[in-house]
């Protein structure tokens, strides 16, 4: 299958020539298939937010390039605005972009920029705005009057209403409750579904990705040093810690079980582990 | 385009200009900037240029910086240049046309003001680079010490000044994620006509303006916190004091002074 996205050796270095230069991006290069759930994860300062701009072409790689559906996004002026559109992008906290004065207009924002026409923009908001649950009264109020969390699903909606094949998102969880968390969450897998769209999230949540995605990319050092399915990369635990990074929570306890003599399977998800634990209790009389 | 902003912005480093006292430097910027319109001829100018040369060369700031700081100001220039150029009427004339006449003394005279502006803003730039506005700030404050005999409120002046220069880069770093924001949503900033961008201007302002009143009222509730009360019976942690180099700097900006009186003097 033809990859949406191809990352080909991306370099990225801020402020040349001055004494900020700082190397951001070394080396990166992978590709990301349809459909896909990627989860990105690293420490702070080690590349991810950087990577995120240069897909959808905020920013350009010093050298490398972005190959979005078999065209290189730099090659053209016209791709590179295009590019925007198809891959979405969502801030950290995004909610301090909102400026217009109803959560409609806001909304439709996008949109009007892609040059569609009344009806559709209006089709695009009303769909955007159901699919991250806000209702239909919620539309004409200011964005400013909203809570914080309906607030961050305004902005999300805001994206989505451009209906972007790739939907990226900077810790779209940032600062929510688990309510709030839960359901942004659930907003992005339903968009995920309904449009066959490929999600990209970086987030520090090692539960999150586990439990969502089916691939993880790990950022060390403005390198991608670790590119597999949530299993494959939190085997590597101790590397991971190493790296300021965790793994989920119901992993470490099955790696403690393990090296008390029980013998488990790497576990990563508590569905999972609820699994193994219920195999462990039906067949053997170890508990 | 907004990185090239460097106003107010501070280059860490250790150099003998960066270790100056923010006193001294602001008192030999002070006197550098009297000299620099007391200066007449080439000569002096020449002088004048040397010292910033050598300063710009101490202090290890890039000259790249340096001229990217200067960009916004090309405008300004061309307008004094050409103003002078073709107002003054001294000596010979060189060319007419159009009723207008370009003299050697207005050709002259062009240059010296075009030479004054770029020194003036330079030697400013060089203040701001090598000197952090915590100390710049402290400086200033310690400079106008004697005001507050007057009731000037010497420290609430400085307190605010150290709270916007403190606060350009932050804001620039704001506009700039709310600006990637917007283009994330295919907001066009360089297309189109003069209205259509001065529009595409208000998606990026509601944000920053929304942005900076939230940030100052948590800075106002913080400094509360910590039970700030303006500056009675505030004293501070690193006291400002003059070292032999700040000597060394005042003697140089006294010796520039006279070099560029004489000069002057003697018609030059």
């Amino acid at each position: 299958m033809e990859p949406i996205l191809e990352i080909k050796n991306l370099n990225y270095v801020y402020s040349a020539g001055t004494p900020f230069e700082h190397k951001a991006l070394e080396n990166v290069s992978f590709r990301v298939n349809r459909g896909e759930f990627i989860g990105i994860i690293g420490h702070t300062g080690s590349g991810k937010s950087t990577l995120m701009q240069q897909l959808n072409g905020l920013l350009k790689p010093s050298s490398g390039s972005v190959i979005l559906d078999g065209q290189d996004i730099w090659s053209d002026k016209k791709l590179t605005r295009q590019a925007r559109f198809r891959v979405g992008l969502v801030f950290q906290y995004p909610e301090y972009q909102l400026f217009e004065e109803t959560v409609y207009r806001d909304i439709a924002f996008g949109p009007k920029n892609m040059g569609l026409s009344q009806e559709e923009v209006d089709r695009r908001v009303r769909e955007a705005a159901a699919c991250v649950g806000l209702t239909e009264k919620q539309l004409e109020v200011s964005p400013f009057d909203l809570s914080g969390g309906q607030k961050r699903r305004v902005a999300i909606a805001g994206v989505i209403a451009m209906e972007p094949e790739v939907l990226i998102l900077d810790e779209p969880t940032a600062g929510l409750d688990p309510m709030g968390r839960a359901e942004i969450l659930g907003n992005i897998e339903a968009y995920r579904k309904s449009r066959n769209a490929t999600v990209m999230m970086v987030s520090h949540s090692m539960e999150d990705v586990a439990r969502l995605t089916d691939r993880l990319l790990v950022m060390n050092g403005s390198h991608l040093v670790m590119d597999g399915t949530p299993a494959e990369v939190f085997v590597h635990a101790q590397e991971l810690l190493d790296m300021g990074l965790n793994i989920p929570q119901v992993t470490q306890v099955f790696l403690h079980l393990k090296q008390m003599g029980l013998d488990v399977p790497n576990v990563y998800t508590i569905d999972q582990a609820v699994d193994v634990l219920k195999r462990l209790k039906g067949g053997a009389a170890v508990c | 385009m907004l990185k090239d902003i460097t106003l107010g912005q501070f280059f860490p480093g250790n150099s003998v200009i960066h270790r100056l006292d923010p006193r001294t430097k602001l008192i030999v910027l002070i006197v550098y900037i009297v000299a620099l319109f007391l200066a007449q001829s080439w000569i002096s100018y020449g002088l004048l240029f040397l010292f910033l040369a050598v300063a710009i060369k101490v202090s290890t700031i890039p000259l790249k910086t340096i001229v990217r700081g200067l960009k916004p100001l090309v405008m300004i220039l061309i307008f004094t240049g050409v103003l002078n150029l073709f107002f003054t009427k001294e000596g010979p004339t060189l060319v007419s046309f159009w009723g207008l006449s370009i003299t050697l003394g207005g050709v002259q005279r062009a240059l010296l003001m075009m030479a004054r502006i770029l020194m003036l803003i330079t030697c400013t730039f060089l203040l701001t680079y090598t000197t952090s506005p915590i100390a710049l700030t402290d400086g200033l404050e310690s400079l106008m010490g004697p005001l507050k005999k007057i009731k000037v409120p010497v420290h609430e002046l400085s307190m605010m000044m150290c709270i916007a220069l403190r606060f350009i880069p932050t804001l620039i770093e704001e506009t700039d994620k709310i600006m990637n924001a917007q283009k994330a949503r295919g907001a066009d900033f360089e297309n189109g006509s003069l209205m259509d961008r001065a529009k595409a201007l208000i998606p990026i302002l509601v944000p920053l303006f929304v942005s900076a009143f939230r940030r100052a009222d948590e800075l106002a509730t913080a400094m509360e916190c910590r039970c700030y009360q303006g500056g009675e019976g505030r004293t501070k942690m690193k006291l400002l004091r003059y070292h032999r180099n700040d000597l060394a700097a005042f003697t140089i900006g006294a010796v520039l002074m006279a070099g560029v009186l004489a000069l002057g003097s003697f018609g030059l």
